[in-house]
């Protein structure tokens, strides 16, 4: 029977042949799985396990299991309650004046004048500058010695404004809205772009005034793009570290203390890996809530766009 | 009657020029008097009234930061991670996001979604495990405890997926029928298609690894390894009567983005944007 024949060969073949395929699939999935396996899902699971046992005092003894009782007790403390409720007040300071400012900025550039691409440069800018370039920039320039800006503030001498309780955290805070305000600015600039001029025309038209425009035209079809500055400036205010760790080191007394902040310090400083692993925990949770909000926002946009 | 709606639309553009060049200034401010007090002496800097114009500009101080405050050697350690971890980023997520796009596996969709899945755990959740991760391999104080951790992407992973089933399927059987295997539809069909996407991701991946801290700084702690972020902080604990040199060495740190800046100005805005505009 030299079909029957002919076809297991073929079948034979055929099999190879997916076989081959997913040997190809695999080896090409296999260097971003294995990386994803070693520092995101192990360190994850790790993080949860060692939230479990309470670091000696000592560095020599091993730490005990405690069970989750660790996590009932740091999340009660009143030193992981600081942190995120500055981690929120920081949030609160730099995310809704700098969206403005950024709109701001984005409806003023968003005009046909000669020379407004250098206006657009300059607004953009501040992308270029890391973490640390700008917090460096404001901590020469708020120096109670030498800086400028305690100088025209007035506060030239004694301790300077990044050791003042009051003035530390808005000062953190003016630092990354400068710093992300090109970020913003881009974003912004993008979404106007995106809006179709015979709206506004329209708008227009109908005698609507300038203000009136931007409150029922402009604003509604940014909107998608003010939640999504939202979403990263959360997540980004839950990451903010190197302002902190530039500024003002948590201080003065703890009230620069946020949470990514009080995470490094338990864990590099005083070396309690176990509180900082459950306040890990937190930040990953919390972070999961966001994006999953953002995920389900999106998704429905998706679908109403198609 | 039309001589004052000219002069009205005139004094309108007089106006907004003005309103621009306010807030170009307050935006600019802080660059611009980093460069100034870099071209001046500590003694003039810390002088009242400031000086806001350098007259005699000084250009030691961009030598003595390149120097004896090391930032040469950052630059160099950051320039290293920066261009391992970009190459890699792109070829792991451009690999990935083949297979997921073209290439038929078991437990494809499950392996997606496990790739997916990473883009949901923030790095700073993980530094305490993966620390201890680095130091157990003896790679403290090491490129590889800077770069291995980085070397693959969710985001780039996704994006590209998503980018290579835009191909249209007419080339892919085209391609078959022309007996192309994987990698040479891959090269020299897919990856010419997608140019736009790779400078986009290429250079979100660079500004991403070049702007990391906190991760550096805890797995680091020698000049020789040490990036330059790092750097700056340590140049930032100078003291005041070399503040010169601290301006001098901040500008050299971002100096490179800035020309990535001006060179890539669309690609830099398509890679921030591609997000916003993708989700």
């Amino acid at each position: 029977m030299p079909d029957r024949r002919r076809r297991t060969v073929l079948g034979r073949r055929a099999s190879r042949r997916a076989l081959r395929e997913a040997a190809t699939g695999y080896l090409l999935v296999l260097p971003a799985l294995a990386t994803f396996a070693v520092f995101v899902f192990y360190p994850l699971g790790r993080a949860i396990w060692l939230g479990l046992y309470r670091t000696s005092v000592s560095p020599n003894l091993p730490s005990t299991y405690v069970g989750p009782s660790q996590y009932a007790s740091v999340v009660s403390s009143s030193a992981f309650l600081g942190s995120l409720w500055r981690t929120i007040l920081f949030a609160v300071f730099t995310m809704p004046a700098g969206i403005a400012l950024g709109i701001a900025l984005a409806m003023l550039a968003h005009q046909r004048l000669r020379g407004i691409q250098v206006f657009r440069t300059v607004f953009s800018s501040t992308v270029a500058t890391s973490t640390a370039v700008a917090s460096v920039i404001f901590f020469t320039l708020l120096d109670p010695q030498i800086g400028l800006l305690s100088y025209w503030l007035g506060k030239k001498g004694g301790a300077g404004i990044l050791s003042d309780p009051t003035f530390a955290l808005p000062a953190v805070s003016v630092v990354s809205i400068w710093q992300n305000i090109g970020f913003t600015f881009i974003l912004m600039s993008a979404a106007l772009q995106a809006i179709p001029d015979t709206l506004l025309d329209a708008a227009r038209l109908d005698g609507a005034s300038s203000w009136h425009r931007f409150r029922s035209v402009t604003l509604p079809l940014l909107s998608p793009t003010v939640f999504f500055a939202i979403v990263v400036g959360i997540i980004g205010s839950f990451q903010a570290f190197g302002q902190i760790d530039i500024l003002t080191q948590g201080g003065p007394n703890n009230h620069t203390m946020v949470l990514i902040y009080y995470i490094y310090q338990s864990a590099f400083v005083n070396n309690d890996y176990g509180l900082a692993a459950v306040a890990s925990v937190v930040l990953f949770a919390i972070l999961l809530v966001v994006t999953l909000v953002q995920f389900r926002f999106v998704e429905r946009r998706v679908f109403y766009a198609t | 009657m039309r001589a004052a709606g000219t002069t009205g639309r005139l004094a309108r553009k007089g106006a907004r020029y003005l309103l621009l060049t306010g807030a170009a200034i307050i935006v600019a401010f802080p660059i611009y008097i980093t460069i100034v007090n870099a071209l001046l002496t500590p003694q003039q800097i810390a002088a009242r009234p400031p000086t806001l114009f350098p007259l005699h500009p000084l250009w030691g101080s961009f030598s003595q930061a390149f120097g004896q405050a090391h930032l040469g050697i950052y630059l160099r350690n950051s320039a290293i991670m920066t261009v391992a971890i970009t190459a890699a980023q792109l070829l792991t997520s451009v690999m990935a996001g083949y297979a997921f796009a073209f290439v038929r596996f078991p437990f494809r969709r499950a392996v997606f979604i496990l790739c997916l899945a990473t883009m949901m755990v923030p790095a700073e959740a993980t530094i305490v495990p993966n620390r201890q991760t680095i130091v157990s391999f003896g790679w403290f104080n090491t490129f590889a405890a800077l770069i291995v951790p980085f070397v693959a992407s969710g985001i780039g992973t996704f994006l590209f997926r998503q980018a290579f089933l835009g191909v249209p399927r007419e080339l892919r059987d085209a391609a078959t029928l022309d007996g192309y295997g994987h990698l040479r539809f891959l090269v020299r069909i897919v990856l010419p298609l997608n140019r736009p996407m790779l400078a986009a991701f290429g250079i979100y991946s660079f500004l991403g690894a070049w702007n990391q801290y906190l991760w550096p700084l805890i797995v680091t702690d020698t000049t020789s390894t040490r990036t330059v972020q790092i750097g700056l902080k340590q140049l930032s604990a100078l003291n005041v009567d070399q503040s010169n040199v601290i301006f001098a060495g901040t500008l050299l740190a971002a100096l490179p983005i800035f020309v990535l800046l001006f060179a890539f100005q669309k690609q830099l805005v398509r890679g921030l944007t591609a997000g916003a505009l993708k989700g």
